[in-house]
Order: C-alpha cells, then structure tokens, then sequence
C-alpha cells in the first residue's frame, strides 16, 4: 500500500506542488535568513579570522569586542612578552580614523597598524604589491573592494562638486596619495579582506605610521597580538596573561565569540532574524498544513473504502505519515536548495551569507514539525474516519 | 428439500437507532433477514426505510443497537476491533454506487487493494487483480485511470474489486443507479454470474426494476423493517428466455 499511497500523493498535481510550495517557502525562508544572519555575524569578527598568524589577543580589560578598543600604555607589551609560554607577542594599531580622498571627500576608514619589524597581522591576501611595500615611505595598502567603491573618484564632477550624469568611477590605484588626518599616504598595494560587520574600507599601514596618523594620545596600543610556544594550551594561557598582566587575553575563538555577543545582546539582529524564520516557520506550516488536511479531506471517501475493505488504522495511519515524509522530503530539499542556490549566487556580493551545516539540520527539523503539525489533523480525521460513510453520498 | 438449507446472512430482531433523545432515528425496528449461501437477493424499498444501514450491519461496518446477527456463522459485533477489519477484508466484497475507485492509480492497482490490504505482494496481488478484470470483460484497461473509462466500465472495474480476494459476502448498495439500462443489465449480469457461483451470497440494495429479474428473492423493506420476502425461482430463466427472443 505505500506505492498507492505515494501515488495518490503525487497523482493530485496541484495539491501536491500546493504542500511542497508550503513546505519549500518555509525551509527556503529558514535557511536563507539563518545564512544570511550566520553570514553577518561570520563579519563582525571576520578581522579575527583574516588574522590568522597569532594564538591570542590581549586588549585592554575594560574591551567588549573588536569594534571598539580601549587602548593600553605601550608597556603593556613587555609585560605580556614576559609571561611564560608566550612565544612572541607584537603591537598592533587599529582604529577608526578620517581620510581624505584625493577628490577632498572625507571618508571614515579602518587603519591597522602592523608591527614595524615583523608586519604581522597583514591582510591575508595581497592583490597588487606586497606586503612589504609598507616600509616604503609613506606606503598604505588599501583593501581592493573598498579601492573600487567607497574610496574610488569620478572621471567629471559637476558644479557643486557632485559626480557628474555619466561620470564613470575611477577606482583608487597604486601610486594614489590620500590624507589621513591631514599626512600623507601613498598606495603601495592592494589587499584582499573579508567584508567587515560596518563595512569601512580597511587600509593597512607600519604601527609607527599609523601612531602618526592617529591623534596624540598617552595610550595608543590597540592590541596586543601573542604566539603560544608550541604544545601549551590557548585558553590556558589566556588565563595566565590575564592573571599576570590584568590585561584581558582572549583565544581567537573567545574573541570572535566576544564580538558576536556583543552584537546579538546590543543590537536587534537576532530579534529581526528570528521574525523571518518564525515567519517562514508559521506560512510553512499554514500552507502545508492547510493543503496537506485538504487532500486528506478530499480522499476521505477512499480512506473509507480502505477501511471497509479490511484496511487497519494503522495500515491508513502510515499512508498519511508516508504522504507527509515525502512531501516534507521533497519540499524540504526544494527550499534548501534553492537557498543554496541562493547562497551561491551572492557569494562575492555585499550580502552575507553563510550556510554552516548546522542550518540545514535546523531547517530539517523546522520541516519535520511542519509535517508532523500537518499530518496530526489529518491522522485524527482518519482515525476517527467511521468505515460506514463509504455507503453514505 | 431434505438437505438443510446454509445460511450466510441470518438475522432477526436487528434494530439501529442513530442518535439519542429526541434526535434519535429509528432506522431499523427488528429486521429479519436470511440469506441462504448461493443466492442473490435483492433488498427493496422506499428511501430512508434502512436498506444502507441494514447491509451496513451485515457487512459489518457499522454496529447494531438490538438484535441478532449472524454473517457467514459469526456475529461481526462480537468480535474485536482489529478482528473485525482483518474478518471484512477476508470475507466481504463491496460494490458501491459511486464506485469509489482511487482515480490517482490505475485500474489495476484498484482491484488489488484488497489483497494488498492484506499484505498480500505486490506482483501476486496485480497478477490476481489482472485475471479478476479479466472475468468482468475488461482486461485490456488495466493500465488506466478510473477516470479514462465510462460508468459502466468503472462499476465492472469495482466488481473485480469486490470480487478479487474471494469473498463469501458480497454487499452492493445501488449498484445500478449511476449507470444507463444497458450497463446496469451488464453489471447485474455479472453479478448473478458470481452469485451463483460456489457457496458466496449477495444483497443488493436497488430501486431498479430493471434488474430486478436476477434476484433469486427479493426482500422488501419499510420503516425499519423486512415486510415481504418473495422467492422468485424461475427469474433466472426468465431473464434468460426474456433476452433470446
Ligand atoms: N449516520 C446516521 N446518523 C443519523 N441518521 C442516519 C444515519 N444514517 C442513516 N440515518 C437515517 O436512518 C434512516 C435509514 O437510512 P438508510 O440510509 O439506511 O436508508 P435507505 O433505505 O438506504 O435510503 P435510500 O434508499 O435513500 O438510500 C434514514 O432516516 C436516515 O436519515
Ligand atoms: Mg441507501
């Protein structure tokens, strides 16, 4: 009887796209807004991930997460070279500060400032020049997006300075000099980073030219970037330089989480996510279940005649189930994969998107208790379903 | 006469009353009704008299509220819940007005439904279903839908149905009505055919006077109760003599 009941499933052409569109739309919502929001949050620590060298981050014990820095008194950094199982521990500058574009527009920009010795920290992939062009006078490295956009001039401008009608940009190129709080920067490169959470462009740049650029402060050290000697734990360590120095040492994990945490417990992002997916959640279950119950209803009359002929509840109880999972099945992977179809398309544009594995496996569920929310209706109908109706008009 | 005669159906004293108080429906008062193994009877009379309900406790698929019954030598209500599907999908065959063939499968698959209810294989179940379709004329459409054929055909289809795991009961309610003169003259042809075929007995609800000559007896009903059970020996050959002029 599972064939018949799959038959009778796919037979009824418009009922059956009808719960798989119900089914997909819902898994198709859930996974795409869970990608797009494990996609956002992947960028508020995506600095972390593009800075992949060092084992640890120590910053000042009064910082939250990544996007704003309390800068420490530039001992802090011998201090923590002196703790016992830190390989090597260099400075790093980071912070917000204003740039003027050779056109006189201002523009806030993110400037990281490598160790002058070592460059650690650089962006993970360069695109033009090197990473070691930055010991060239004045040199900066711009991230190649932001070249291209937010930082790119016009071929004309207008009378009040606006582009003009059909000017056509004018990416930010290699030998470029922009101001940056009023000293000059040249381009030696171009660098490949992953998007960040507020999108400014990212310009690298040694710690003592970015200590020039910055406005003079008693602290300037952002961050402190340390190596564990091979074999000792991370997150052991951490604990001892935070004991040690009273500075706070995250893993990278830890700090990548901090600034995730950050976001979801200050901002209304996972509030306006969980909308969507509940959202998606209830029309799933609304669509699907609404169709689901109108073609058991629509075959009452053979369920019926199945009872009468000697079908048990349980025999007709299974056709349901087996007429849910199919079409929980199919519509399931309909809506994933056109998330993921979704997914790829975007990949390399300004949206975020991320597919980790576990948002398949929620979506899966999601559907799961779709089919089951529809099918109980049906079940108790059948259930209940008195074999003497057959002889009923 | 010296053999005692079998019975398949035998009740008396049947009453069915739906509902309680002041909207309950009498639908039986005390039938009676016999059914000897071979024959075919007919049940007659006006609407709402309780010719449905009546079959419908036989075959049973719905409980009586008084009464005695007995089908094919035991009481269908006695038995429990899981006994009594599994006993009806053994014993008894239905044929319905509206026929009630899933249009989604094929015709094929239709007629194997009751052995498939059974858990019977799906090759064994098609193969039997084949040579049941093969008996009502119309293996050649065993590919189709339900909905591809004519009334006439669908009923025949549904007589394989009813027929194909050899039941020793077979109940029809107006099997005739949906179908022209013609087609009803075929199915209640096939019908008797089976009738008189080993020990299987047949009610069939009609209100159709034109079959009512492949009635071995035909039972009248009113109000809840059999009023009138003529036997009708002859009609068999009647209907025969009546169709070689
Ligand atoms: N499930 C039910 N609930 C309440 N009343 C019912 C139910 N089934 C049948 N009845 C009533 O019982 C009486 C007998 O009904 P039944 O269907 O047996 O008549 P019938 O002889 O088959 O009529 P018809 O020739 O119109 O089919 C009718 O008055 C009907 O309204
Ligand atoms: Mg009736």
């Amino acid at each position: 009887m599972n064939q018949i009941a799959i038959k009778m499933l796919v037979g009824d052409l418009a009922k059956y796209f009808g719960i798989l569109l119900g089914i997909g739309f819902a898994a198709l919502l859930i996974t795409q807004q869970s990608s797009i929001f494990t996609g956002l949050m992947s960028r508020t620590f995506a600095f972390v991930d593009d800075t992949s060298l060092p084992d640890l981050w120590v910053t000042d014990p009064e910082v939250q997460y990544l996007d704003e820095l309390e800068p420490m008194q530039s001992t802090a950094l011998d201090r923590v070279r002196g703790v016992p199982g830190v390989a090597w521990a260099v400075p790093m500058y980071k912070s917000l500060l204003r740039g003027r574009l050779p056109n006189g527009t201002f523009r806030s920009v993110i400037v990281v400032g490598l160790d002058d010795a070592t460059l650690i920290g650089g962006p993970p992939k360069m695109i033009e020049g090197q990473l070691g062009d930055l010991r060239r006078s004045d040199g900066v490295i711009l991230d190649e997006v932001s070249a291209n956009t937010r930082l790119n001039s016009w071929s004309a401008y207008d009378a009040d300075g606006k582009p003009a009608k059909d000017a056509t940009r004018i990416p930010m190129k290699v030998g470029d000099v922009l101001q940056i709080n009023d000293r000059r920067a040249v381009v030696v490169g171009l660098c490949q980073v992953s998007r960040t959470f507020q999108s400014q462009p990212v310009i690298y740049t040694t710690y003592s030219r970015a200590l020039s650029y910055a406005p003079p402060e008693r602290k300037q050290l952002s961050l402190i970037l340390a190596k564990a000697v091979h074999g000792v734990d991370h997150g052991e360590l951490a604990q001892r330089i935070t004991a040690a120095t009273s500075l706070r040492a995250r893993t990278k994990a830890q700090m990548s989480w901090d600034t995730v945490m950050y976001y979801v417990k200050n901002t209304g992002i996972v509030i306006n996510f969980g909308i969507a997916v509940l959202l998606g959640f209830l029309v799933g279950v609304a669509i699907a279940g609404q169709t689901f119950y109108n073609f058991t209803l629509d075959n009452l009359r053979y369920f019926g005649a199945l009872k009468a002929m000697g079908g048990s509840n349980w025999l007709l109880l299974r056709m349901v189930l087996l007429q849910a999972l199919l079409a929980g099945v199919v519509g399931y992977g309909l809506g994933v994969g056109a998330a993921a179809l979704f997914g790829m398309r975007v990949q390399g544009t300004e949206l975020a998107f991320r597919m980790t594995w576990h948002i398949p496996a929620i979506s899966a569920a999601a559907v799961a208790l779709i089919c089951a929310l529809s099918s109980i209706v049906s079940m108790i109908k059948v259930i209940r379903l008195e074999p003497a109706v057959v002889f009923r008009g | 006469m010296a053999e005692p005669v079998r019975l398949a159906v035998a009740t008396d004293g049947v009453t069915k009353v739906f509902g309680r108080g002041g909207n309950a429906v009498h639908a039986l008062r005390g039938a009676f009704l016999e059914v000897p193994y071979g024959e075919l009877v007919m049940l007659v009379g006006p609407s709402g008299c309780g010719k449905t309900t009546l079959i419908s406790i036989l075959a049973g698929i719905l409980d009586r509220t008084e009464g005695r019954c007995e089908v094919l030598g035991v009481d269908p209500q006695a038995m429990s819940q899981g006994a009594l599907t599994r006993w009806r999908g053994q014993n008894i065959g239905f044929v319905f007005q509206q026929f009630n063939l899933i249009p989604t499968i094929t015709v094929a698959e239709n007629v194997a439904v009751p052995l498939l209810l059974q858990g019977q294989a799906r090759r064994r179940a098609l193969a039997a279903a084949e040579a049941a379709l093969e008996r009502v004329g119309i293996a050649d459409k065993r590919h189709s839908r339900p909905t591809q054929l004519s009334g006439g055909q669908q009923q025949r289809v549904a007589i394989a149905r009813a027929l194909v795991h050899e039941p020793r009961f077979v109940v029809c309610d107006e099997p005739t009505s949906a179908l022209d003169a013609d087609n009803g003259q075929l199915v209640m042809e096939l019908l008797a055919e089976i009738a008189v075929q080993g020990d299987r007995a047949l009610v069939v609800v009609t209100h159709d006077s034109r079959v009512f000559h492949f009635a071995d007896r035909i039972v009248r009903m009113d109000d809840g109760r059999v009023v009138d059970t003529r036997t009708q020996i002859a009609d068999r050959t009647a209907r025969q003599h009546s169709e070689s002029p």
